[in-house]
Protein backbone atom coordinates (compact mmCIF):
# COMPACT_ATOMS: atom_id res chain seq x y z
CA UNK A 1 0.00 0.00 0.00
CA UNK A 2 1.07 3.87 -0.86
CA UNK A 3 1.51 5.91 2.30
CA UNK A 4 -1.32 8.35 1.38
CA UNK A 5 -3.03 11.08 3.70
CA UNK A 6 -6.25 11.70 4.94
CA UNK A 7 -8.75 14.74 4.48
CA UNK A 8 -8.58 17.69 6.32
CA UNK A 9 -10.85 16.72 9.59
CA UNK A 10 -13.60 18.95 8.63
CA UNK A 11 -14.44 20.27 12.58
CA UNK A 12 -17.78 22.54 11.99
CA UNK A 13 -19.11 18.92 12.00
CA UNK A 14 -17.81 18.25 15.37
CA UNK A 15 -18.15 19.63 18.80
CA UNK A 16 -16.04 22.39 19.77
CA UNK A 17 -14.21 21.56 23.08
CA UNK A 18 -15.33 23.96 25.12
CA UNK A 19 -19.64 24.30 25.07
CA UNK A 20 -21.04 25.58 28.53
CA UNK A 21 -24.17 23.98 27.81
CA UNK A 22 -22.29 20.92 28.77
CA UNK A 23 -21.38 21.69 31.79
CA UNK A 24 -18.15 19.35 32.54
CA UNK A 25 -16.46 20.36 29.11
CA UNK A 26 -15.64 23.51 30.68
CA UNK A 27 -12.66 22.71 32.56
CA UNK A 28 -11.47 20.07 30.20
CA UNK A 29 -11.52 21.77 27.03
CA UNK A 30 -8.35 23.15 25.74
CA UNK A 31 -8.52 27.14 24.71
CA UNK A 32 -5.54 26.89 23.02
CA UNK A 33 -5.55 26.76 19.05
CA UNK A 34 -4.63 22.99 18.08
CA UNK A 35 -0.72 22.40 15.80
CA UNK A 36 -1.65 22.42 12.27
CA UNK A 37 0.78 19.83 11.23
CA UNK A 38 1.07 17.78 7.56
CA UNK A 39 0.77 14.03 7.96
CA UNK A 40 3.39 11.88 8.68
CA UNK A 41 3.87 8.11 8.86
CA UNK A 42 3.10 8.55 12.96
CA UNK A 43 -0.65 9.50 12.11
CA UNK A 44 -1.43 7.82 8.85
CA UNK A 45 -0.34 4.24 10.45
CA UNK A 46 -2.36 2.62 13.40
CA UNK A 47 -2.85 -0.20 15.10
CA UNK A 48 -4.52 -3.22 13.37
CA UNK A 49 -6.26 -6.46 14.90
CA UNK A 50 -6.56 -10.16 13.97
CA UNK A 51 -9.80 -13.03 15.00
CA UNK A 52 -7.15 -14.25 17.59
CA UNK A 53 -8.00 -10.65 19.46
CA UNK A 54 -11.49 -11.77 19.73
CA UNK A 55 -14.05 -14.34 21.46
CA UNK A 56 -16.80 -16.12 19.34
CA UNK A 57 -19.49 -14.22 21.66
CA UNK A 58 -17.30 -10.95 22.03
CA UNK A 59 -20.49 -9.48 19.41
CA UNK A 60 -23.12 -10.34 20.64
CA UNK A 61 -24.34 -8.60 24.20
CA UNK A 62 -27.32 -10.75 25.13
CA UNK A 63 -25.16 -13.42 25.26
CA UNK A 64 -21.88 -12.26 26.93
CA UNK A 65 -22.27 -12.01 30.36
CA UNK A 66 -24.79 -14.83 30.74
CA UNK A 67 -25.43 -15.34 33.83
CA UNK A 68 -27.98 -18.35 34.09
CA UNK A 69 -30.72 -16.40 31.79
CA UNK A 70 -31.36 -13.71 28.94
CA UNK A 71 -30.96 -9.81 29.84
CA UNK A 72 -34.10 -7.69 30.15
CA UNK A 73 -35.39 -5.56 27.46
CA UNK A 74 -36.25 -4.75 23.73
CA UNK A 75 -33.62 -7.44 21.78
CA UNK A 76 -32.08 -5.90 19.07
CA UNK A 77 -29.67 -6.23 16.01
CA UNK A 78 -27.28 -3.46 15.78
CA UNK A 79 -25.90 -3.45 12.03
CA UNK A 80 -24.39 -1.46 9.78
CA UNK A 81 -21.17 -0.38 8.12
CA UNK A 82 -17.87 1.55 8.38
CA UNK A 83 -17.13 4.07 5.32
CA UNK A 84 -14.85 6.39 4.59
CA UNK A 85 -15.34 10.02 3.18
CA UNK A 86 -15.06 8.78 0.03
CA UNK A 87 -17.95 6.17 0.15
CA UNK A 88 -14.71 3.42 0.29
CA UNK A 89 -15.47 0.49 3.03
CA UNK A 90 -13.18 0.44 5.69
CA UNK A 91 -12.19 -3.61 6.06
CA UNK A 92 -10.96 -5.21 8.84
CA UNK A 93 -11.15 -2.22 11.79
CA UNK A 94 -12.39 -2.51 15.19
CA UNK A 95 -15.98 -1.65 16.28
CA UNK A 96 -16.48 -1.51 19.84
CA UNK A 97 -19.64 -0.27 21.99
CA UNK A 98 -20.69 -0.20 25.20
CA UNK A 99 -23.93 0.96 26.98
CA UNK A 100 -26.77 0.97 29.59
CA UNK A 101 -29.34 -1.99 30.27
CA UNK A 102 -32.73 -1.69 29.59
CA UNK A 103 -33.48 0.13 32.77
CA UNK A 104 -30.96 2.86 32.05
CA UNK A 105 -27.98 2.05 34.04
CA UNK A 106 -24.60 1.02 33.34
CA UNK A 107 -21.88 -2.02 34.96
CA UNK A 108 -19.82 0.30 36.38
CA UNK A 109 -18.27 0.85 39.77
CA UNK A 110 -18.97 4.86 39.27
CA UNK A 111 -22.56 4.39 38.16
CA UNK A 112 -25.20 4.47 41.06
CA UNK A 113 -28.70 5.03 39.12
CA UNK A 114 -31.27 3.22 41.25
CA UNK A 115 -32.24 1.70 37.93
CA UNK A 116 -31.79 -2.04 38.42
CA UNK A 117 -28.34 -3.87 37.42
CA UNK A 118 -29.43 -6.47 35.10
CA UNK A 119 -27.36 -10.13 36.19
CA UNK A 120 -27.51 -11.18 32.73
CA UNK A 121 -25.86 -7.98 30.93
CA UNK A 122 -22.77 -6.56 30.93
CA UNK A 123 -22.83 -3.54 28.50
CA UNK A 124 -20.07 -3.96 25.96
CA UNK A 125 -19.47 -5.75 22.78
CA UNK A 126 -16.74 -6.10 20.27
CA UNK A 127 -16.30 -6.74 16.72
CA UNK A 128 -14.47 -6.46 13.58
CA UNK A 129 -15.57 -5.01 10.08
CA UNK A 130 -15.94 -7.74 7.48
CA UNK A 131 -14.01 -6.87 4.08
CA UNK A 132 -16.87 -5.10 3.17
CA UNK A 133 -16.61 -2.70 6.18
CA UNK A 134 -20.36 -4.87 7.95
CA UNK A 135 -20.38 -5.03 10.74
CA UNK A 136 -22.95 -7.03 14.04
CA UNK A 137 -23.90 -6.73 17.32
CA UNK A 138 -26.68 -8.28 18.87
CA UNK A 139 -28.03 -6.39 21.75
CA UNK A 140 -30.75 -4.56 24.00
CA UNK A 141 -31.91 -1.58 23.56
CA UNK A 142 -30.80 0.91 26.19
CA UNK A 143 -33.42 2.72 28.58
CA UNK A 144 -32.70 6.67 29.51
CA UNK A 145 -31.20 7.70 32.35
CA UNK A 146 -30.82 10.88 34.38
CA UNK A 147 -27.74 12.81 34.83
CA UNK A 148 -26.63 15.64 36.87
CA UNK A 149 -26.10 18.56 34.12
CA UNK A 150 -28.94 20.58 34.97
CA UNK A 151 -30.64 19.29 37.75
CA UNK A 152 -33.36 17.43 35.40
CA UNK A 153 -31.15 16.41 32.54
CA UNK A 154 -31.59 13.02 30.70
CA UNK A 155 -29.46 11.18 28.41
CA UNK A 156 -31.91 10.07 25.46
CA UNK A 157 -31.43 6.13 24.83
CA UNK A 158 -27.63 5.94 22.92
CA UNK A 159 -24.98 3.38 22.52
CA UNK A 160 -21.44 4.51 22.46
CA UNK A 161 -19.48 3.49 19.74
CA UNK A 162 -15.48 3.72 19.20
CA UNK A 163 -14.01 2.87 15.80
CA UNK A 164 -10.35 2.67 14.71
CA UNK A 165 -9.92 3.02 10.80
CA UNK A 166 -7.09 2.42 9.43
CA UNK A 167 -4.62 5.31 11.16
CA UNK A 168 -3.95 6.72 14.27
CA UNK A 169 -5.69 10.04 13.09
CA UNK A 170 -9.27 8.35 11.87
CA UNK A 171 -9.62 7.20 15.69
CA UNK A 172 -12.62 8.69 16.85
CA UNK A 173 -15.73 7.53 19.64
CA UNK A 174 -18.96 9.09 19.37
CA UNK A 175 -22.80 7.71 20.13
CA UNK A 176 -25.56 6.59 18.41
CA UNK A 177 -29.37 7.63 19.03
CA UNK A 178 -32.80 6.18 18.29
CA UNK A 179 -35.04 7.11 15.55
CA UNK A 180 -38.30 8.87 17.20
CA UNK A 181 -36.30 9.23 20.47
CA UNK A 182 -37.98 12.46 22.30
CA UNK A 183 -34.74 13.15 24.28
CA UNK A 184 -32.57 13.78 21.41
CA UNK A 185 -33.41 17.79 20.80
CA UNK A 186 -33.21 18.12 24.89
CA UNK A 187 -30.04 16.67 25.12
CA UNK A 188 -26.75 18.76 26.00
CA UNK A 189 -24.30 16.34 25.01
CA UNK A 190 -26.65 16.13 22.25
CA UNK A 191 -26.15 19.68 21.48
CA UNK A 192 -22.50 20.13 21.07
CA UNK A 193 -23.00 19.30 18.01
CA UNK A 194 -23.26 22.88 16.34
CA UNK A 195 -24.71 21.27 12.80
CA UNK A 196 -27.99 19.90 12.59
CA UNK A 197 -27.29 17.37 9.74
CA UNK A 198 -24.33 16.05 11.49
CA UNK A 199 -27.19 15.59 14.51
CA UNK A 200 -29.00 13.85 11.93
CA UNK A 201 -26.40 11.03 11.17
CA UNK A 202 -26.15 9.49 14.12
CA UNK A 203 -29.63 8.88 14.47
CA UNK A 204 -29.90 4.59 13.73
CA UNK A 205 -33.02 3.38 11.98
CA UNK A 206 -35.08 0.89 12.40
CA UNK A 207 -34.49 -1.97 9.88
CA UNK A 208 -37.52 -4.19 9.47
CA UNK A 209 -35.96 -6.54 6.87
CA UNK A 210 -32.87 -6.90 8.51
CA UNK A 211 -34.51 -7.92 11.72
CA UNK A 212 -35.10 -11.46 12.90
CA UNK A 213 -39.19 -12.78 12.89
CA UNK A 214 -40.06 -13.98 15.84
CA UNK A 215 -36.39 -12.90 17.63
CA UNK A 216 -35.61 -9.48 17.46
CA UNK A 217 -36.05 -5.91 15.83
CA UNK A 218 -32.95 -4.44 13.91
CA UNK A 219 -31.40 -0.73 13.97
CA UNK A 220 -29.03 0.63 10.87
CA UNK A 221 -26.26 2.68 11.93
CA UNK A 222 -23.68 3.66 9.08
CA UNK A 223 -20.28 4.77 10.90
CA UNK A 224 -18.14 7.45 8.27
CA UNK A 225 -14.39 8.03 9.12
CA UNK A 226 -12.04 10.55 7.29
CA UNK A 227 -11.44 9.75 3.72
CA UNK A 228 -7.96 9.75 2.33
CA UNK A 229 -6.18 11.44 -0.50
CA UNK A 230 -5.92 8.99 -3.52
CA UNK A 231 -3.65 11.67 -5.20
CA UNK A 232 0.13 11.23 -4.22
CA UNK A 233 1.59 14.33 -2.75
CA UNK A 234 4.60 16.63 -3.77
CA UNK A 235 5.89 17.00 -0.12
CA UNK A 236 6.27 13.03 -0.36
CA UNK A 237 6.86 11.09 2.92
CA UNK A 238 10.20 9.30 2.75
CA UNK A 239 9.59 5.84 1.45
CA UNK A 240 7.24 6.74 -0.84
CA UNK B 1 -26.43 24.19 -10.83
CA UNK B 2 -23.24 22.76 -10.89
CA UNK B 3 -22.38 19.03 -10.36
CA UNK B 4 -22.35 17.94 -6.58
CA UNK B 5 -19.30 16.20 -4.83
CA UNK B 6 -20.47 13.05 -3.51
CA UNK B 7 -18.69 12.86 -0.05
CA UNK B 8 -19.97 11.85 2.72
CA UNK B 9 -19.13 13.50 6.08
CA UNK B 10 -17.25 11.80 8.77
CA UNK B 11 -19.94 10.84 11.76
CA UNK B 12 -19.87 13.45 14.25
CA UNK B 13 -17.75 13.15 17.44
CA UNK B 14 -19.22 12.51 20.93
CA UNK B 15 -17.80 12.07 24.56
CA UNK B 16 -16.54 8.77 25.53
CA UNK B 17 -18.43 9.92 28.66
CA UNK B 18 -17.60 8.72 32.31
CA UNK B 19 -18.54 4.68 31.84
CA UNK B 20 -16.06 4.50 28.67
CA UNK B 21 -14.31 1.69 30.49
CA UNK B 22 -16.79 -0.64 30.53
CA UNK B 23 -16.72 -0.95 26.73
CA UNK B 24 -12.47 -0.26 26.18
CA UNK B 25 -11.51 -1.45 29.34
CA UNK B 26 -14.14 -3.38 31.22
CA UNK B 27 -12.09 -4.83 34.03
CA UNK B 28 -11.39 -1.19 34.91
CA UNK B 29 -14.86 -1.21 35.11
CA UNK B 30 -15.35 -3.62 37.30
CA UNK B 31 -16.49 -7.05 35.60
CA UNK B 32 -14.91 -9.54 33.16
CA UNK B 33 -16.52 -10.00 29.86
CA UNK B 34 -13.83 -10.76 27.28
CA UNK B 35 -10.72 -13.28 27.48
CA UNK B 36 -7.89 -11.20 26.54
CA UNK B 37 -8.50 -7.05 26.95
CA UNK B 38 -6.92 -5.10 24.18
CA UNK B 39 -3.75 -2.90 24.78
CA UNK B 40 -2.14 -3.69 27.33
CA UNK B 41 0.89 -5.22 26.06
CA UNK B 42 2.51 -2.75 23.34
CA UNK B 43 5.98 -4.74 23.72
CA UNK B 44 5.92 -8.30 24.19
CA UNK B 45 8.82 -9.76 26.56
CA UNK B 46 11.69 -10.01 24.21
CA UNK B 47 11.05 -6.99 21.70
CA UNK B 48 14.40 -5.65 21.58
CA UNK B 49 14.87 -1.71 22.63
CA UNK B 50 15.13 -0.06 25.76
CA UNK B 51 12.72 -1.23 28.49
CA UNK B 52 10.80 2.15 30.06
CA UNK B 53 8.19 3.30 31.99
CA UNK B 54 5.66 6.24 32.03
CA UNK B 55 3.80 8.00 33.95
CA UNK B 56 2.05 11.04 34.73
CA UNK B 57 -1.44 12.41 35.12
CA UNK B 58 -4.32 14.46 33.14
CA UNK B 59 -4.88 18.11 34.83
CA UNK B 60 -7.70 19.72 33.73
CA UNK B 61 -8.27 23.57 33.98
CA UNK B 62 -8.16 24.25 37.68
CA UNK B 63 -5.17 21.81 38.17
CA UNK B 64 -7.25 18.76 39.24
CA UNK B 65 -6.65 15.25 38.03
CA UNK B 66 -9.14 13.64 35.13
CA UNK B 67 -9.24 10.85 37.25
CA UNK B 68 -11.91 9.08 34.64
CA UNK B 69 -9.80 9.91 31.51
CA UNK B 70 -8.90 7.21 29.22
CA UNK B 71 -5.13 7.00 27.12
CA UNK B 72 -4.24 5.50 24.35
CA UNK B 73 -0.67 5.62 22.89
CA UNK B 74 0.55 4.83 19.26
CA UNK B 75 4.18 4.55 18.53
CA UNK B 76 7.56 2.76 16.48
CA UNK B 77 9.78 0.15 17.54
CA UNK B 78 13.05 0.75 18.38
CA UNK B 79 14.41 0.97 14.73
CA UNK B 80 11.79 3.38 14.27
CA UNK B 81 9.16 1.13 12.58
CA UNK B 82 5.60 1.08 12.54
CA UNK B 83 3.88 -2.43 12.95
CA UNK B 84 1.61 -1.28 9.83
CA UNK B 85 1.24 -2.18 6.14
CA UNK B 86 1.58 1.26 5.20
CA UNK B 87 5.15 2.16 6.77
CA UNK B 88 7.44 0.81 3.99
CA UNK B 89 9.82 -1.25 6.28
CA UNK B 90 6.78 -2.96 8.38
CA UNK B 91 7.85 -5.78 7.04
CA UNK B 92 11.07 -5.73 9.14
CA UNK B 93 9.36 -4.56 12.27
CA UNK B 94 10.46 -6.35 15.94
CA UNK B 95 8.37 -9.34 16.47
CA UNK B 96 5.89 -9.27 19.22
CA UNK B 97 5.83 -5.64 18.83
CA UNK B 98 2.25 -3.85 18.53
CA UNK B 99 2.87 -0.82 19.42
CA UNK B 100 -0.30 0.47 20.78
CA UNK B 101 -1.41 0.46 24.13
CA UNK B 102 -4.43 1.39 26.43
CA UNK B 103 -4.12 3.02 29.72
CA UNK B 104 -6.77 3.45 32.60
CA UNK B 105 -5.68 5.75 35.30
CA UNK B 106 -6.30 4.85 38.78
CA UNK B 107 -9.85 6.22 39.54
CA UNK B 108 -8.79 7.61 43.07
CA UNK B 109 -5.83 9.41 42.88
CA UNK B 110 -6.12 9.87 38.82
CA UNK B 111 -2.32 8.38 38.18
CA UNK B 112 -1.59 6.18 35.34
CA UNK B 113 1.52 4.43 33.82
CA UNK B 114 2.72 1.91 30.81
CA UNK B 115 5.56 0.10 29.87
CA UNK B 116 7.08 -0.07 26.57
CA UNK B 117 10.29 0.28 24.60
CA UNK B 118 11.75 3.56 23.91
CA UNK B 119 10.96 4.27 20.53
CA UNK B 120 13.42 4.87 17.65
CA UNK B 121 13.23 8.34 15.55
CA UNK B 122 11.07 7.69 12.38
CA UNK B 123 10.82 9.01 8.82
CA UNK B 124 9.17 12.64 8.48
CA UNK B 125 7.96 14.17 5.37
CA UNK B 126 10.49 14.88 2.65
CA UNK B 127 13.19 13.40 4.05
CA UNK B 128 13.03 14.93 7.06
CA UNK B 129 13.41 12.68 10.27
CA UNK B 130 11.13 13.27 13.69
CA UNK B 131 12.74 12.73 17.16
CA UNK B 132 11.85 9.55 18.99
CA UNK B 133 8.43 10.03 20.21
CA UNK B 134 4.87 8.64 21.34
CA UNK B 135 1.88 9.31 19.92
CA UNK B 136 -1.04 10.08 22.71
CA UNK B 137 -4.96 10.25 22.43
CA UNK B 138 -7.50 10.96 25.14
CA UNK B 139 -11.22 10.51 25.76
CA UNK B 140 -13.49 10.92 29.00
CA UNK B 141 -16.26 12.96 30.27
CA UNK B 142 -15.92 16.48 29.27
CA UNK B 143 -13.50 16.40 25.98
CA UNK B 144 -16.37 16.34 23.10
CA UNK B 145 -13.90 15.09 20.75
CA UNK B 146 -10.42 12.85 21.50
CA UNK B 147 -7.42 14.87 22.02
CA UNK B 148 -3.80 14.23 20.14
CA UNK B 149 -0.56 14.88 21.17
CA UNK B 150 2.78 13.63 21.18
CA UNK B 151 5.37 12.62 23.82
CA UNK B 152 9.40 13.45 23.18
CA UNK B 153 11.90 12.44 25.56
CA UNK B 154 14.23 15.01 27.55
CA UNK B 155 17.63 13.58 26.42
CA UNK B 156 17.14 13.92 22.53
CA UNK B 157 17.50 17.61 22.67
CA UNK B 158 20.07 17.92 19.74
CA UNK B 159 17.21 15.66 17.70
CA UNK B 160 14.13 18.07 19.12
CA UNK B 161 15.86 20.97 17.76
CA UNK B 162 15.21 19.30 14.05
CA UNK B 163 12.08 17.68 14.74
CA UNK B 164 9.59 19.15 12.23
CA UNK B 165 6.50 18.95 14.57
CA UNK B 166 8.17 20.48 17.61
CA UNK B 167 9.39 23.40 15.80
CA UNK B 168 6.01 23.96 13.84
CA UNK B 169 4.92 25.21 17.28
CA UNK B 170 5.23 29.02 17.34
CA UNK B 171 5.70 29.53 20.97
CA UNK B 172 8.85 27.69 22.33
CA UNK B 173 8.11 27.72 25.18
CA UNK B 174 4.47 25.61 24.86
CA UNK B 175 7.48 22.95 22.87
CA UNK B 176 8.09 21.60 26.56
CA UNK B 177 4.53 20.56 27.07
CA UNK B 178 5.03 17.55 24.67
CA UNK B 179 8.52 16.59 26.25
CA UNK B 180 8.56 14.12 29.16
CA UNK B 181 10.76 14.74 31.95
CA UNK B 182 13.43 11.71 33.37
CA UNK B 183 12.35 10.36 36.81
CA UNK B 184 15.10 7.53 37.19
CA UNK B 185 17.51 5.55 34.97
CA UNK B 186 14.21 4.22 32.73
CA UNK B 187 11.18 6.26 34.06
CA UNK B 188 9.97 8.62 32.70
CA UNK B 189 7.10 11.65 34.01
CA UNK B 190 4.73 13.14 31.51
CA UNK B 191 1.55 15.09 32.72
CA UNK B 192 -1.12 16.22 30.38
CA UNK B 193 -2.81 19.76 31.10
CA UNK B 194 -5.91 20.64 29.09
CA UNK B 195 -6.15 24.10 29.78
CA UNK B 196 -4.77 26.91 31.62
CA UNK B 197 -1.28 27.77 32.59
CA UNK B 198 1.20 25.17 30.54
CA UNK B 199 -1.61 23.99 28.30
CA UNK B 200 -0.27 21.06 26.76
CA UNK B 201 0.16 21.61 22.94
CA UNK B 202 -2.96 19.26 21.06
CA UNK B 203 -2.79 18.57 17.41
CA UNK B 204 -4.58 18.38 14.73
CA UNK B 205 -3.27 15.48 13.13
FE1 LIG C 1 -23.86 6.88 28.14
Amino acid sequence: MKPAEFFMRDRTLHPPAFDPGYKTSVARSPRLPLLTIQQTASEITGPTFGHGDFGALDNDLTMNFNHGGMPVGERMVLHGRVLDENGRPVPKTLVEIWQANASGRYRHKKDVYLGALDPNFGGCGRTLTDENGYYVFRTIKPGPYPWLNYVNSWRPRHIHVSVFGSSFSQRLITQLYFEGDPLIPLCPIVKTIPDPEAVQRLIAVMDLNASVPMDCLAYRFDIVLRGRRSTLFENRLEGN
Amino acid sequence: MAQTLNYLKESASQTAGPYVHIGLAPGAAGFKTFDQELGQVIAADGVPGERIRIEGLVLDGLGAPVKDVLLEVWQADANGIYPHPEDPRSSEVASGFRGWGRIITDFDTGLWSFETIRPGATPGRAGKVQAPHISFWLVSRGINIGLHTRMYFPQDSTQHAADPVLNSVEHAVRRQTMIATQTGPTTYRFNIRLQGDGETVFIDV
